[in-house]
């Protein structure tokens, strides 16, 4: 454990997964609450091109021109996504999978093409398909912190706002909130959580870790300080013990190890989870007790 | 035949297989679950090949549909529970399968042929090289597993096209009639996941959601008819997969990249330009609303004020833009309008309306 301190990589690593973790664990709890959990799922793929086109564009590699370039694109995607629903008869999951796809298959174009002009560059990009926590170094961490740090804090700022249109925007519209500008502004902050994760977790896996800690936190209570707070400690858990266990291991893509371990946490919450979880109700069930019953 | 050839073959075929069962997934708001199938066949592959050690053994293919159809049912089992919601589940079972696929590959990449980029990527370029001997044919092994999967594809929907329909578009009736709706979701997802790994093995992941909903979508926006939408979402795909093989010949990048690029600008085209639903023709619909409307007001306006005291007042067109309180422009734009449709005759300085307005307004 002494290595976690010293060990400057092992450093690196263990913080930026940590960091990660209870980054999106935090946000990701809106993205659930308001039912677009696949939303994520859909702007982390979609930042592959932005990726792509950014080192394209600039030559640059360095960690924010990428990042900014990832964060760009989702949110294009985004947008676009929402222009389709709103003037279509395509459903939300169609219009989904439809952006994703495309959004993925023009970063492929891009990526392919860099690849057959050979440049030094080129390797590090494709980390961003599953994530390389071991190439994390100290600048990283401090574009991680760039960009979630103000994402964190305009959640805490407008937290009363937040929370009252997650759970009924239309009494917020009625209220006279501008529900409008906050959805977007909510849409921003999974955003930059994505961005974040993005070289630890991989565009692919990304989304997992939005989802996972906030649907493990989500058992364990009914209310939102909680949960958000819970699924916080969950995500920069899991990361964590994904991010050492990868670091030491030989080859083991950082991404899939945090997704797996977040996942055990999760499915661990759904069935021991008091109240809620599956053992319990199992157990209320024998004594037979009605599933409402309180005890 | 020679491999270009045969690329743009294998392409239009798998394009085609897909856009059957992807037709059926859009319309019954599925289309996500071709995310988490086209990733999760992944684990049944490597799972298959770890149990017999081999990698064309047919086990991988079985191993392969069977983990497609698996993932749906741990979707509904989850959802089911009511713990979580459909959508967040979907996002929970998907990677966590595709993470152990990945894992396990790497951890036995000594010994599989087999590496994530490539699945989630595809390699068309490389499908010719893979040959099997058919009936006395030298045939890439892609062109003949698309080929099966297509005609499975066809035959399923011509047996059961009824049966789907009704239960896509009325599933309580459909249910009421005795078609068991449990039956034909999973005899769809059956085939959905039995494309999506014919297709992967060519294209990759990625793509196959691409060629299962873009064309769809996209053939959505341009008929209300379930047979012309099956016809134009093969059409569709077919076509982006020939045009995507020669953008990417043009500039020597990935065909399944330029392929999902190309569904994308199609289905972006029909957004825009579609007849009646596009973009564009909403815009021009509206348009054309509004100067309805409009005529309809100058031929009332008119209808009221004629042959009273004021008449010199209100029948001038300088008049509309106060009354009314058209924009100067518009209002030059109507009443030119209404003359040439025969509505209004100039008399003078005066508008004076014709039998044709006058009865245009008592109508309403």
């Amino acid at each position: 454990m002494i290595e976690l301190l010293t060990d400057y990589t092992l450093r690196n690593v263990v913080l930026g997964a940590t960091l990660l973790g209870a980054i999106s664990g935090l946000l990701g709890c809106f993205a659930v609450l308001r039912r677009q959990a696949l939303l994520g799922d859909v702007m982390s793929h979609a930042a592959l091109p932005g990726i792509a086109l950014a080192f394209l564009l600039t030559g640059q590699r360095t960690t924010i021109t990428l990042l900014i370039g990832a964060a760009i694109a989702a949110l294009v995607a985004a947008l676009w996504l929402l222009a389709i629903t709103r003037t279509t008869r395509l459903k939300d999951d169609t219009a989904q999978a439809f952006i994703l796809a495309i959004f993925f298959g023009f970063g492929l174009v891009l990526l392919s093409h860099l690849q057959r002009h050979p440049n030094a560059a080129q390797a590090g990009l494709k980390s961003f398909l599953f994530g390389q926590a071991a190439a994390l170094i100290e600048r990283d961490l401090w574009a991680m912190l760039a960009i979630g740090g103000p994402a964190l804090a305009l959640t805490l700022l407008f937290w009363p706002q937040i929370k009252l249109i997650t759970f009924d925007p239309d009494f917020a519209r009625s209220l006279g909130l501008p529900v409008r500008q906050f959805e977007i502004l909510l849409t921003g902050v999974i955003v930059a959580a994505i961005v974040i994760g993005l070289q630890t977790v991989g565009v692919v896996l990304m989304s997992a870790m939005l989802i996972a800690p906030a649907v493990a936190a989500r058992q364990w209570t009914n209310r939102l300080e909680t949960m958000t707070l819970l699924a916080g400690g969950f995500g920069a858990l899991a990361a964590l013990i994904g991010a050492w266990i990868s670091a030491i291991g030989e080859g083991l893509a950082t991404g899939p190890v945090i997704v797996l371990t977040m996942s055990g946490l999760t499915v661990l919450s759904l069935l021991i989870a008091p109240e809620r979880g599956w053992l319990w109700r199992r157990l209320r069930l024998a004594r037979g007790w009605k599933p409402d019953d309180r005890v | 035949m020679n491999p270009q050839l045969e690329v743009q073959l294998i392409a239009v075929i798998i394009a085609a297989a897909c856009a059957l069962p992807g037709v059926f997934l859009v319309l019954r708001r599925m289309a996500m679950l071709s995310d988490a199938i086209s990733h999760t066949v992944l684990l049944g592959i490597v799972l298959a090949y770890l149990i017999s050690n081999s990698l064309s053994s047919p086990l991988l293919f079985v191993g392969a549909v069977a983990m497609g159809v698996i993932t749906v049912w741990l979707v509904e089992l989850i959802s089911g529970s009511g713990l979580v919601r459909e959508d967040a589940t979907i996002g929970l079972v998907f990677p966590a399968l595709f993470s152990l696929a990945v894992l396990l590959i790497s951890h036995y990449a000594g010994n599989i042929h087999l590496d994530t980029d490539s699945v989630l990527l595809g390699e068309l370029a490389f499908a010719p090289f893979d040959r099997i001997e058919l009936f006395g044919l030298d045939l890439p092994r892609a062109l003949v597993t698309g080929i099966s999967a297509l005609t499975l594809n066809t035959v399923l929907l011509f047996l059961f096209y009824k049966e789907l329909k009704l239960a896509t578009f009325d599933p309580a009736l459909a249910a009421t009639l005795g078609f068991t709706p449990t039956l034909i979701h999973y005899g769809l997802m059956t085939s959905v996941s039995l494309t999506a790994v014919t297709a992967f093995d060519a294209v990759g992941s990625i793509l196959v959601i691409a060629l299962m909903v873009a064309p769809p979508a996209t053939a959505y926006l341009l008929t209300d008819r379930l047979p012309r939408m099956i016809g134009l979402s093969v059409a569709i795909g077919a076509l982006a997969a020939i045009s995507g093989y020669w953008f990417a010949r043009l500039f020597d990048v990935s065909i399944a990249g330029t392929m999902a690029t190309m569904t994308g600008f199609g289905f972006l085209l029909s957004w825009l330009f579609a007849p009646r639903r596009g973009i564009v023709a909403q815009i021009w619909q509206h348009r054309a609303q509004r100067e309805r409307f409009a005529l309809q007001m100058l031929t009332m306006h008119l209808l009221n004020h004629e042959g009273t005291d004021n008449a010199s007042v209100e029948c001038h067109p300088r008049h509309l833009i106060e009354e009314l309180r058209w924009q100067p422009a518009f209002a030059r734009t109507i009443v030119r309008q209404a003359e040439q449709r025969g509505l209004v005759q100039r008399q003078g300085e005066l508008l004076r309306l014709t039998e044709q307005g006058r009865t245009l307004a008592r109508e309403l």
